[in-house]
């Protein structure tokens, strides 16, 4: 349990990484060659983000035809948040963030 | 029409029979869901979201289209107001498959229109019902339906929010 909260947290700590999370956010079911497009990194690289990615559950695949597809899975975000966020908070937390999210509107990607 | 796809997984200590136990039993799924899901869980039952809460998020609806417990079951997923408008009716499919000493569950919810207040209710939905799921089985408390109602209901929970 404490091993793979390690992974999630060590997956997240780099920034590179965390713009790959960005780009799956936006445009789901990328491959690889689609998600090294954007990015001014080798395949190498994406390959070996991806591995740590998948291996924290952050980044779900799903094989179709011989194309495997990468999906964005914020589920282990979602755990760290329900350990330390008290129930009753979440609904202000909500708010604040939607808040957040309406100032920045025009900064944001469209979807 | 552009539609959109969402991938949840999820890796519980528990056995296969127990997650299908905890989908199908709305015992359960009140508690990590915030409504009971009520069915037979037969190929081509109905099955809808019910609850007394008004609180709860929008009530939800569909059909089974394929039940192979404790595998596998796939049913449709559209609110009622919808019933006889099929471009609304989206699909959710729950894998379950053990790994190791573990159980990986996918959810994988799909042929959902791109931008539609569904596929952004779901978005924000699932993450926190699993979780909750998760809590629930390997602990025995699902610590934060309260948090998952709140964060599903998007805009009311913003108003009430604002309200305190």
């Amino acid at each position: 349990m404490v091993a793979h909260e390690d992974k999630v947290f060590k997956a997240l700590a780099d920034s590179s990484r965390r713009r790959l999370l960005d780009r799956l956010r936006i445009k789901k079911g990328l491959t690889l060659s689609e998600l090294c497009e954007r990015h001014d990194m080798s395949r190498q690289a994406v390959t070996k983000h991806l591995a740590l990615l998948e291996a924290a559950n952050l980044v779900v695949t799903i094989k179709r035809g011989r194309e495997k597809l990468h999906y964005l899975n914020p589920v282990p975000i979602s755990e760290i948040c329900a350990r330390w966020i008290d129930r009753f908070e979440a609904g202000r937390l909500q708010a604040l963030d939607n808040l957040k999210q309406a100032l920045e509107e025009n900064e944001r990607d469209p979807h | 029409m552009t539609h959109t796809e969402f991938v949840y997984t999820t890796y519980i200590k528990t056995t296969p029979e127990k997650v299908w136990n905890a989908i199908t039993n709305p015992e359960f799924s009140r508690q990590y869901f915030g409504s009971e899901l009520v069915s037979d869980w037969k190929k081509g039952s109905k099955w809808q979201s019910i609850s007394n809460d008004k609180d709860a998020c929008k009530m939800v609806v569909g059909e089974i289209i394929e039940s192979l417990p404790p595998k596998r079951l796939v049913m449709t997923w559209h609110h009622p107001e919808d019933e006889m408008d099929k471009s609304e009716h989206s699909r959710v499919t729950f894998e379950i498959e053990t790994i190791e000493d573990m159980v990986r569950l996918n959810v994988i919810h799909d042929r959902l229109k791109a931008g539609s207040d569904m596929a952004r209710g779901i978005a924000v939905g699932w993450p926190l019902v699993l979780s909750c799921l998760k809590s629930l089985l390997e602990t025995g408390k699902a610590l934060n339906v309260r948090a998952l109602k709140d964060h599903v209901r998007t805009n009311p929970a913003v108003k009430k929010a604002a309200a305190q």
